[in-house]
């Protein structure tokens, strides 16, 4: 039934390969400037009435940020996952996508905080500059690759004076068998 | 039937498009703020509202007070070590993370669970739903001055917690369910151990449908209050018992069968009214049909069999490049995982669906104009929202 419903838009919109992971799950690429077209078509026409999710991931050594607009047709029992792939700028802000808040009002949520977990903005979207969960935050957007968050915690919290770090490795050993390391010795 | 009318003359006047333009200055507003430490918020969360008198105009959800960044957590773990931090995503329910985390890297590892195990899940799941159900009931009662439900229900909640803990060695977190199975068999007289809980349940259950649904107090404070138009269901992605009460008979166990729930024989209850009454009413309707299909579970699980198959060496295990969304029904609605592979031996991403990002936010945010100021934390908590899965 999916390959039904791609096949009813190819001639209409560019889809990248389809890959079908289930009998009810699939995921394609899509054109950015398409991708309004084709949810608006998807929700009124084909049933994908409920946004599950929208999310991106961030391909990293690709320079790209791929969306993923994930859309139920509840009747069917059919998720399509649509892939957006957007060119990835370094600076906060400057990588941007469209915003469908007014095809689901909870997608500004999901646009919010991509906002400031990845540094994707979605222009018009409401509140999309407001802080989500972060306040103050002047680091790069934590969510994506770059940001080191084990450096960004050695840098800002400082150990409570006087304690001890132990190698988990070598402290669980001396801990487990003191007697195997001293005849090692 | 005590009735009051207060005098509004004085309120501020609507302008022209209907919409108040709100100026504290003139002092006929202020700003309120319910949470995140409030007997009526569920979990740390805030909701900043703006009154008038003692209706609220406006209301805007506040969430961060207890980020752990869990999705950026686990791209820095191996598959396997990613497993006991994804149940600290959810306190009440945490099962279902561990559900859908190993049922993805599954999906994406080509790994078959054995049958035994996948009863075994699916009774962990039932617990956990019934564990929550009886937070969200004794939430809702406690929201509304009703505290002793509370403290029955978190009773019997601590007694399945003792069940939990003899199954799995732990009471909340449980870290039981993990990729290629689960961690053990059920111990010795499990079944007749649990059947003394689930009679002492069905006694406070009954207790606590007499002193809520039978309430003049508890109607009154909850019919017609909190109503969420079916028409906005799909708009604002309202999935479980929050759109069971409003008529649609939707859940993921029934339309898209997942574990051994296609083996099991349960209802889908739905309401029509959709305020506050008739999704506490939808849950405690489901709180039976989960003592149901535990003892259902009991009765049809096979008796003897494998738990877990064989991995590969977890310290070196890569899982080819690919994406996958697992899905199931959580007490509060639809709850998912998207896995993201690269062909490493660590995810590239795991985004979290909990229906709480929607319920709580744009949803609730919607809903609060126009209620007064004592209703918010029943609405609020009758939605049933953890703040956690808004804040991975």
């Amino acid at each position: 039934m999916m390959r039904e419903i791609l096949y009813r838009l190819k001639d209409r919109y560019h889809f990248g390969t389809p890959t079908f992971q289930r009998d009810d799950l699939c995921f394609v690429t899509v054109k950015r400037d398409e991708l309004r077209a084709i949810l608006t078509e998807l929700r009124d026409v084909e049933g994908f009435t409920h946004l599950t999710l929208l999310t991106a991931v961030d391909w990293l050594e690709e320079r790209l940020f791929q969306l993923t607009y994930l859309i139920n047709n509840r009747e069917a029992n059919l998720t399509l996952g649509l892939r957006v792939m957007l060119e990835r700028e370094d600076e906060p802000g400057a990588t941007t996508g469209d915003t469908i808040h007014d095809l689901w009002p909870t997608a500004a949520t999901y646009q919010r905080e991509l906002n400031e977990m990845f540094g994707i903005n979605f222009p018009g979207s409401p509140r999309v500059d407001e802080e989500f969960i972060l306040e103050g935050w002047t680091d790069l957007p934590p969510y994506r690759r770059d940001f080191d968050s084990l450096a960004y915690s050695q840098q800002t919290y400082n150990d409570l004076p006087g304690r001890k770090t132990h190698d988990p490795r070598d402290h669980m050993k001396k801990a487990l068998y003191p007697n195997y390391l001293k005849e090692a010795e | 039937m005590f009735s009051f009318q207060p005098d509004r003359s004085q309120y501020p006047q609507p302008g022209p498009d209907g919409k108040l333009e709100i100026d504290l200055e003139t002092g006929k507003y202020l700003k309120l703020w319910h949470g995140p430490n409030h007997p009526g918020i569920t979990g740390n969360m805030s909701v900043e509202l703006t009154v008038c008198g003692d209706e609220v105009v406006d209301g805007k959800t506040h969430v961060g007070y207890l980020h752990r960044g869990f999705e950026k957590l686990m791209e820095r773990r191996t598959f396997i070590q990613v497993f006991p931090i994804v149940c600290r995503v959810c306190v009440p329910e945490p099962d279902f993370n561990e559900y859908c985390y190993a049922a993805a890297v599954e999906e994406l590892a080509g790994i078959e669970v054995p049958e035994l195990a996948n009863w075994i899940r699916t009774l962990i799941l039932e617990m956990g739903r019934f564990n929550s159900y009886m937070m969200a009931m004794g939430g809702i009662s406690g929201a509304l001055g009703l505290g002793v439900v509370g403290q029955w229900l978190t009773y019997v909640r601590d007694l399945m917690l003792d069940r939990f803990e003899e199954l799995t060695g732990a009471r909340v977190y449980h870290m039981f369910i993990l990729p290629g199975g689960v961690r053990g068999h059920l111990p010795e007289g499990f079944e007749a151990r649990m059947e003394e809980v689930l009679q002492i349940a069905e006694k406070y259950l009954a207790d606590s449908e007499n002193l809520m649904f039978h309430s003049s107090v508890f109607k009154t404070r909850t019919q017609g209050v909190g109503v969420i138009d079916p028409a906005l269901f799909e708009r604002y992605g309202v999935t479980g018992p929050n759109a069971r009460a409003g008529g649609v008979a939707k859940d993921v166990r029934k339309d898209s069968p997942y574990l051994v729930y296609d083996h099991l024989d349960f209802t889908v209850h739905t309401e029509t009214k959709s305020d506050i009454y008739a999704r506490t009413l939808v849950r405690y309707k489901d709180l039976h049909e989960s003592i149901r299909l535990i003892r259902q579970i009991f009765e049809k699980m096979p008796k003897s069999g494998p738990v877990m198959s064989k991995l590969p060496n977890v310290l070196h295990w890569k899982i080819p490049r690919g994406e996958t969304y697992i899905k199931g029904e959580s007490s509060r609605g639809e709850f998912g995982y998207y896995l993201v592979t690269d062909g490493s031996g660590y995810p590239r991403r795991i985004n979290v669906r909990g229906p709480s990002y929607t319920h709580a936010m744009a949803l609730l945010e919607h809903l609060i104009p126009g209620t007064n100021i004592s209703d918010v934390a029943a609405l609020m908590v009758s939605l049933h929202t953890y703040p956690p899965e808004i804040e991975r």
